[in-house]
């Protein structure tokens, strides 16, 4: 595991809310290519720590490296100085971001949506960008609705586009929070599936989600967390089926 | 259905309303008194209308000698003049004082603040007659460092012709009122958007032109357009500094043939509600050409 370069490595990351430390000293890290399933109880530092991995949440202390490159900050002598706002919008391009709430942009269409970023960041021309959009619409099964407006499609669709529309700029690392939370359960699976085909194909996923029984069967990694901090973690049949940490297993006993 | 129905028949009703349960219709609530409402309005209207026509006090024949006389008409191009105007430049104002206050620096904020809370809370007709004395009040105007130097010395009373002060004046009043129009529509765009946008990687300046504005202008368009209907009418407030708008021309022809100013009136009602018409028109297509896309 330590032998190969982690594709994404949090260090002593901590993160305070007025006075409630919502990340206490994280240490994470994911291996390339890895899915890593983060669960834990709400409240646990979960959201926060994924947010922090893209700078979407600024840490006060610690820090975030992916592919090696450290995120949102630069080292100024002993501390760490964040960086130019332009500086982390062009780093988050390798670092692809699903939301609970989809969070497409309504006045677009699902192609524009997908098509956009690669044009915006100068990386593809348009027509690049749209074959490329048009792949990975057919890749989440949603090549017939290129022309649609986010408000006609349903919420796992909607989901599925904005799958298509994190992996436009081919990001090594995507970062999923809780996918599958604001959707109907008939939805889920739909969702489920298109983060599935995603695993093993040299993308590294880290994935929120308070799906359990997707955790078992798609991730390499499980991370259990509770108040701020890293509880266990290890592979789903370790910390799923054999949980060391009574933590671990209150919670399970709730969720399963 | 069946299900139903077999029962009663084993009770033995002859006739059958019961086999026919789904083709029973239902007869809506009658509203007797809507009919006699409408009834009495349209009697009303009717009467109104009918008075319109026939009461000699209107004097129609003098409405329609003054509707498009030069005079006038020259009124009406000064008004549209200084709406314009005002209408451009309270709008830009608008869009800077908004961006001031949802600014990070406090400075900008606080400034923002007290500029709208101030020419919000001062009535329209106070800050014409104020810009109006300007020149009591300041001699020369200057641009430059305070206390220090200045680059440019403006003398105040050649500077300020009566449509310069009008314009000024309701640009003020406007921009206030636009920076809350604007403020309401750039925060009536989700929190979501903008994090989606800054997760995406996207520019800046690409953020706010291509997400957030056009989704802000839906909110925008309906209550500038309230603002702008506002600032046709207010622009008659200018006749005392002196401009002379429709309502000024009115104003003066009243003076000059005191037997017309019925008529006179009138024809500024209809210029005014052709004027707010046009714009509610402009409003109905803008409107309809930002929500084109989602209909698909």
């Amino acid at each position: 595991m330590s032998t190969l370069a982690a594709a994404v490595e949090v260090r002593g990351a901590s993160k305070w809310f007025g006075a409630h430390k919502v990340l206490d000293e994280v240490d994470l890290t994911v291996c390339p290519g890895h899915v890593t399933v983060i669960i834990g109880p709400s409240g646990a530092g979960k959201s926060t720590l994924l947010r922090a991995i893209n700078h979407l949440e600024k840490l006060d202390a610690g820090r975030v490296t992916v592919n090696g490159v450290l995120i949102g900050v630069r080292e100024h002598g002993t501390r760490l100085k964040e960086l130019s706002e332009r500086a982390i919008l062009a780093q988050r391009a390798e670092i692809g971001f699903v939301f609970q709430a989809f969070n497409l942009f309504p006045h677009l269409t699902v192609l524009e949506n997908v098509a956009a970023a690669p044009v915006a960041t100068g990386r593809a021309t348009k027509t690049e960008a749209r074959e490329r959009a048009l792949e990975l619409l057919a890749q989440v099964g949603l090549a017939e609705k290129a022309e649609a407006y986010p408000g006609q499609l349903s919420g796992g669709q909607q989901q599925r586009v904005a799958i298509a529309r994190a992996l436009a700029l081919r990001p090594g690392v995507v970062l999923f929070d809780e996918p599958t939370s604001a959707l109907d359960p008939e939805l889920v699976g739909e969702v489920l599936a298109a983060i599935r085909a995603l695993a093993g194909g040299g993308t590294t996923l880290v994935i929120v989600t308070h799906e359990i029984g997707f955790a078992r069967e798609a991730a390499d990694r499980v991370v259990f967390m509770d108040a701020g901090r890293i509880v266990e973690e290890g592979p789903p049949g370790e910390v799923l089926d054999r949980p060391r940490h009574p933590r671990t297993r209150e919670f399970l006993s709730k969720v399963l | 259905m069946s299900t139903s129905a077999e029962p009663a028949e084993a009770i033995g009703i002859t006739e059958s309303p019961h086999r026919d349960l789904a083709a029973q219709r239902v007869i809506p609530l009658r509203h007797p008194g809507r009919w006699i409402a409408t009834a009495v309005v349209v009697v009303l209207a009717a009467q109104f209308v009918h008075g319109l026509a026939t009461n000699p006090f209107y004097q129609w024949g003098r409405f329609g000698y003054w509707f498009a006389r030069p005079v006038i008409l020259r009124g009406l191009w000064v008004t549209l003049e200084v709406t314009a105007l005002s209408a451009v430049l309270g709008l830009l104002g608008g869009v800077v004082l908004a961006l001031a206050r949802l600014s990070h620096n406090p400075v900008l904020r606080t400034v923002s603040w007290v500029y709208i809370w101030l020419f919000r809370s001062v009535p329209l007709i106070v800050v014409l007659l104020i810009l109006f004395n300007f020149s009591a009040l300041y001699r020369t105007l200057s641009l430059g460092v305070p206390f220090g130097p200045s680059f440019f010395r403006f003398d105040e009373n050649k500077l300020a012709t009566e449509l310069v002060v009008a314009t000024i004046g309701l640009s003020l009043n406007e921009a206030a009122y636009a920076a809350e129009v604007v403020r309401g529509g750039i925060l009536s765009v989700g929190r979501g958007q903008r994090e989606a946008s800054a997760a995406l990687g996207l520019p800046r300046w690409y953020q706010f032109r291509r997400i957030v504005l056009p989704q802000a202008l839906r909110a925008i368009v309906p209550a500038y357009v309230n603002q702008l209907i506002g600032l046709i009418k207010g622009t008659s407030l200018v006749f005392y500094v002196s401009l002379l708008d429709l309502f000024g021309q009115v104003q003066t022809m009243s003076s000059t043939y005191p037997g017309d100013v019925v008529p006179l009136l009138l024809v500024a009602t209809a210029w005014y509600v052709i004027l707010t018409s046009l714009v509610s028109l402009a409003q109905y297509w803008i409107e309809r050409r930002l929500r084109a896309g989602e209909r698909g």
